[in-house]
């Protein structure tokens, strides 16, 4: 069976973000006042072929924990869905 | 006999991964400190004919993901950590440092510089420890002009990890103006054994004159009496890593 899996990667908290801080401190450029608080983390989403969603499961989080994230410095958060076929 | 008075070269090999950009540099810099460095192909399976091993500075893998972390899974990996193993002295420069934190065979990670700029100049490091293998040649406190080129450089660790570097003299050089915000200015540091090494500056372009710099040198020749030492001791004893004072 085919499994959407989405690994979200972010910073741990406490470590500054350069990238956060510089599109933060651009915002007024736009007239924006009211945002505070930007992260910046990526987004992962592949296919897996498991048996059934728990095994996708561990799929994606053994990738997401082996090489997508470093846990010195950044978190993941993995989840496994149906698969829907975007080519449709 | 080499420049340094060693009988028998010191045998290096420089490890290249596609996109690493300075192996030359690094082969022409220990060539003239009179060791016998090859370049040595990221699928090679073996570095057993060699004293010591060089991951040098470049964009392995084009850096994508984070810098290093698909340089880590490379075939020739497996070897690097055995290598480090027997006690050999190991040093990652620039890409190769974030390459051996990526592989945990040194604590902490490389982040994006501080100020969000690519940095590439001239700076002043400070020798804070001489028990380690690019080390044992400098005298503490000397500063050393030598050059940066990096986009990923501000050092991190846990705070655990830090004091235990500070206590056990593993910070081996600091920034005295810290230009990409490592924590605690830290611009090269060791594994427990003093042997596995990773230092941000390049010490291959402080090499000559002509690259306004020699500073590099103490620290290359360092690494490679180092090697030689080891080699000269494991022939003696044969029992693997050399412990520092």
């Amino acid at each position: 069976m085919k499994f959407t899996a989405s690994v979200e990667v972010s910073l741990l908290a406490g470590i500054a973000n350069p990238e956060a801080a510089t599109i933060e401190h651009s915002l007024p450029l736009l007239g924006i006042t009211t945002v505070s608080d930007v992260q910046v983390g990526r987004l992962f989403r592949f296919v897996v072929d498991a048996h059934d969603a728990e095994a996708a499961l561990e799929t994606a989080r053994s990738l997401a924990d082996r090489l997508l994230a470093n846990p010195v410095m950044e978190r993941a958060e993995v989840a496994v869905g149906p698969w829907r076929d975007a080519s449709r | 006999m080499s420049p340094l008075g060693w009988t028998q070269a010191v045998r290096v090999a420089v490890v290249v991964f596609p996109g690493t950009n300075c192996e030359h540099d690094t082969v022409l810099a220990l060539t003239e400190l009179g060791a016998d460095a090859d370049l040595v192909r990221h699928t090679e399976g073996s570095l057993d004919g060699y004293d010591a091993v060089v991951l040098p500075g470049g964009f392995a893998h084009g850096d994508y993901l984070r810098p290093g972390a698909i340089a880590r899974f490379s075939p020739v990996m497996e070897s690097v950590r055995r290598a480090a193993t027997q006690g050999k002295p190991v040093l990652g420069i620039c890409n190769g440092f974030q390459i051996l934190t990526e592989a945990r065979l040194l604590p902490g990670a490389l982040m994006a510089n501080g100020g969000g700029r690519f940095l590439c100049e001239m700076v002043e490091c400070e020798i804070t420890s001489t028990s380690s293998s690019i080390t044992s040649g400098a005298s503490l406190g000397q500063v050393l002009r030598l050059p940066i080129n990096h986009f990923e450089g501000r050092f991190t660790c846990a705070p655990t990890a830090l004091k235990d570097m500070e206590a056990s003299g593993r910070v081996l050089l600091r920034y005295r103006s810290n230009p990409n915000g490592s924590l605690s200015s830290i611009a090269a540091v060791a594994n427990e054994t003093g042997t596995v090494i990773g230092l941000m500056p390049h010490p291959e372009r402080a090499s000559t004159a002509l690259m306004d710099s020699t500073d590099g040198r103490v620290l290359l020749s360092s690494f490679l009496d180092s090697a030689e030492r080891r080699r000269d001791m494991k022939g003696a004893s044969a029992t693997g890593i050399t412990a520092w004072p």
